[in-house]
C-alpha cells in the first residue's frame, strides 16, 4: 500500500466493491445513529480517505484488547477499515523489530506532528516515577507524555486505558491511572470494554476520517452512538426481568429457559455498552446469550463494584461485623443511659418530701 | 466519581453506615426504655400478665367498635400501606437477594407485577393519609414536623423504588442509587423518630395488657 492510495483503492485490492463500501458505511452511519445523508458523506470522505497516522500504545495491559481488534474481525470490512490506517508503531506486533520499531515510531511522530491518531491500550502507573511498566528503556509515563503532544486526538481503547481496569483495581500496587488522568489538552475518547467491541473501534475511527472530529461522547467520555444504552434496555432477556421470571443457578431450569440473570449477578442494568445489540464474533452472541451474566467490563472501576456474581440489590461491603459491633455499643451506652436515668429516680425519690397531716396543720394555722 | 462508583458507596460504606446508626440506635432506645424499671406491685398480683398482654396486642390491632366507620381512612389506608410495604420489602425478589447476601436464606418471591400493584396501592394509601392529614383539621392540629418527617421516609423508599423498576424518570442505576439512599435515609432515621414503633409497637400493647392482667382488670 502506498501512503497516496485512498481508502477504496485499498478495499478494491481486497476484493471489496463500491457497493459493499456503501453498505459498510451506510451501516456504520446507522448504528452511531448519524442521519440518513451521513452515510453518503461518510462513504465519500472515508473513500478518499488518505491513510492517517495512527500510533499504538500498549501500557499496562493483557492484549485481549489487540486481539479483540486483531482476530476476531479478521476478514471482515472492519479490519479492511484497520489495514486502510498507517498503523506506524504497534509494539506488540512489531515487538521483534526492536529498535527499529521505535525509530519508526519517532519518524511517524515527527512527519505527522498534531495529525497522528494517538491509540492507548491499558493503564499507566506513576508510583515510583511509573517504573512498573517500561518499554524500550522509558516509562509508559514517558512515553505517553512524549507521543500524546503530537496527537490530534488520543482514543483509549479498553477499559484500562479509559478508566484504569484491573491494575487501577485496589489496592492498586502501581498507582495505575486512565489517560484521562494525565493527559488533559487533547481530545480523548474512551472505548471502554474489557475488550471493547472491535466494530465500535472502527465506527469511532471511520466517525474521525469523515468528519475530522471525534463523535458526541457520554460523561465518561464515551461515543454515545455505542454506549448510549444500557445492556440491561437492549437486552432480549428483558421480558423475563419485568415478569420476574430469573434463574438462581446457572444449571437451573430456568436457566435452561434462559430466564434473566438479574440474581446471578448481571450488572446490565448499570452497564453501558452496545454487546446486545452489536454483538461479539460477527455477530454471533454476547456474554448474556451465552448464559453468563454481564460484569460491567465497560463502567468505570467494575472490578470494585462488588461480587460479580451477587444481584445488584445487594450490598457490596460486609455488613455482619459491623452490625454486630453496633450492637455492642448500641447496648454499651444503653445501659449507661439506663443506669443515668435510675440514678436520676433513686435522687428524686431521695429529694421526695412526704408531707405529714402535722405538717399541713401547722402550714393553715400559719396563714 | 460516577454513577456506577456512587451506586457502589452507597451499596457499601453507606449501607455500613446506616447499619451502624440503625443497630446502635434502636437498643439504645429499647434498653433505655426497659431499663426504666417498673413500680413494684402494690398488692398481691392477680394473675400471670402474659397471656393479658397477648389479647392487648390483638385486641388493639384491630379498629375498635365503631372507629371503622369513623375513619375508615385511617385504618383502611394504614393496614394497606403498612402491609404493602411489608410485602414489598419481605417478597420482591431483588431484595430477597439482599437478604441472601446477608443472611444466607431465601425464600420463593412474589411476580414482579403483584409486587408493582401492591407498591402503587402502598404508595395510593400514603399520598391519601398525607392529604387527610392536612385537610381534617383535627389531624392537622396534631400533627407536628416528627409526623411528616416519618410519612416522608417510609414514602421514598416506595417511591423511589416503583421508578427503579419502570426506569421511567431516570435511568437504572441513578435511581437504584436514590432508592438505596431513601432506604438507608429510613434506617438510620427510625430509631430516633415515632417510626421506633416498629420495635416498640407489640412490646407496649403487650405491657399494658399485662400490667392490666397482674392488677386483675380487664385487658
Amino acid at each position: 500500500m502506498s501512503e497516496k492510495d485512498t481508502l477504496l483503492d485499498n478495499l478494491g485490492r481486497h476484493g471489496i466493491s463500491r457497493r459493499g463500501f456503501l453498505k459498510f458505511c451506510a451501516s456504520m452511519a446507522s448504528m452511531m445513529a448519524l442521519p440518513p445523508g451521513a452515510a453518503t458523506v461518510m462513504a465519500e470522505t472515508l473513500g478518499k480517505a488518505r491513510r492517517p497516522s495512527v500510533i499504538y500504545l500498549s501500557f499496562q495491559e493483557c492484549t485481549g484488547c489487540l486481539e479483540s481488534l486483531t482476530r476476531s474481525f479478521s476478514p471482515t470490512l472492519e479490519s479492511l477499515i484497520f489495514n486502510a490506517i498507517s498503523l506506524d508503531y504497534q509494539e506488540t506486533l512489531q515487538a521483534a523489530a526492536g529498535t527499529a520499531a521505535e525509530a519508526a515510531r519517532e519518524q511517524a511522530m515527527k512527519d505527522n506532528y498534531g495529525k497522528y491518531l494517538l491509540m492507548v491500550d491499558g493503564s499507566i502507573p506513576t508510583r515510583d516515577g511509573g517504573v512498573y511498566s517500561t518499554a524500550a528503556g522509558k516509562t509508559n509515563l514517558e512515553t505517553l507524555e512524549d507521543a500524546a503532544k503530537g496527537a490530534a486526538a488520543i482514543i483509549a481503547v479498553g477499559t484500562c486505558a479509559a478508566f484504569g481496569g484491573i491494575p487501577y483495581a485496589k489496592p492498586n500496587p502501581t498507582g495505575a491511572v486512565p489517560v484521562s488522568d494525565l493527559i488533559h489538552d487533547k481530545p480523548i475518547i474512551n472505548v471502554s470494554g474489557c475488550p471493547p467491541i472491535p466494530a465500535v473501534i472502527t465506527g469511532v475511527l471511520a466517525h474521525y476520517l469523515t468528519f475530522g472530529a471525534l463523535p458526541e461522547l457520554d460523561s465518561n467520555r464515551r461515543p454515545l452512538a455505542f454506549y448510549g444504552d444500557t445492556i440491561h434496555d437492549r437486552c432480549y432477556r428483558r421480558p423475563f426481568y419485568d415478569q420476574g421470571k430469573f434463574a438462581k443457578t446457572f444449571d437451573d431450569a430456568g436457566a435452561r429457559q434462559g430466564w434473566c440473570l438479574y440474581e446471578l449477578g448481571c450488572k446490565g442494568p448499570t452497564t453501558h455498552n452496545a454487546c446486545a445489540t452489536t454483538k461479539w464474533n460477527q455477530g454471533t452472541s454476547f456474554p448474556i446469550e451465552s448464559g453468563h451474566p454481564c460484569l460491567g467490563c465497560s463502567e468505570p472501576g467494575f472490578w470494585d463494584a462488588g461480587n460479580f456474581y451477587s444481584a445488584l440489590s445487594t450490598t457490596t461491603a460486609p455488613l455482619g461485623a459491623w452490625s454486630g459491633a453496633a450492637i455492642a455499643a448500641g447496648a454499651a451506652i444503653g445501659l449507661a443511659a439506663g443506669a443515668a436515668s435510675r440514678h436520676t429516680q433513686k435522687e428524686a425519690k431521695q429529694a421526695h418530701h412526704v408531707v405529714t397531716a402535722e405538717e399541713l396543720k401547722n402550714k393553715e394555722e400559719q396563714s | 466519581m460516577t454513577v456506577n462508583e456512587i451506586l457502589t458507596w452507597v451499596r457499601g460504606p453507606a449501607m455500613q453506615f446506616a447499619l451502624v446508626i440503625f443497630f446502635l440506635g434502636v437498643v439504645v432506645r429499647i434498653l433505655e426504655m426497659w431499663l426504666l424499671g417498673r413500680t413494684p406491685d402494690l398488692s398481691l398480683a392477680r394473675r400471670s400478665g402474659f397471656i393479658p398482654g397477648l389479647r392487648t396486642v390483638f385486641h388493639r390491632s384491630i379498629p375498635a367498635p365503631g372507629l371503622l366507620q369513623r375513619q375508615p381512612l385511617v385504618y383502611l389506608g394504614g393496614y394497606t400501606f403498612h402491609l404493602g410495604f411489608f410485602i414489598s420489602l419481605i417478597f420482591f425478589a431483588p431484595h430477597i437477594q439482599l437478604f441472601y447476601g446477608v443472611w444466607g436464606i431465601r425464600w420463593p418471591g412474589l411476580p414482579a407485577y403483584l409486587i408493582d400493584f401492591v407498591a402503587v396501592v402502598s404508595i395510593a394509601a400514603l399520598v391519601a393519609l398525607l392529604v387527610h392529614r392536612f385537610v381534617n383539621p383535627v389531624r392537622r392540629y396534631l400533627s407536628n414536623g416528627g409526623d411528616y418527617l416519618a410519612w416522608l421516609v417510609t414514602f421514598l423508599p416506595l417511591f423511589t423504588g416503583y421508578l427503579v423498576a419502570h426506569e421511567s424518570v431516570l435511568p437504572y442505576a441513578q435511581m437504584l442509587t436514590l432508592h438505596i439512599l431513601s432506604v438507608e435515609l429510613l434506617l438510620i432515621v427510625l430509631p430516633f423518630t415515632k417510626l421506633t414503633h416498629s420495635f416498640t409497637l407489640f412490646l407496649s400493647r403487650w405491657y399494658n395488657g399485662a400490667m392490666a392482667g397482674r392488677k386483675g382488670v380487664a385487658s
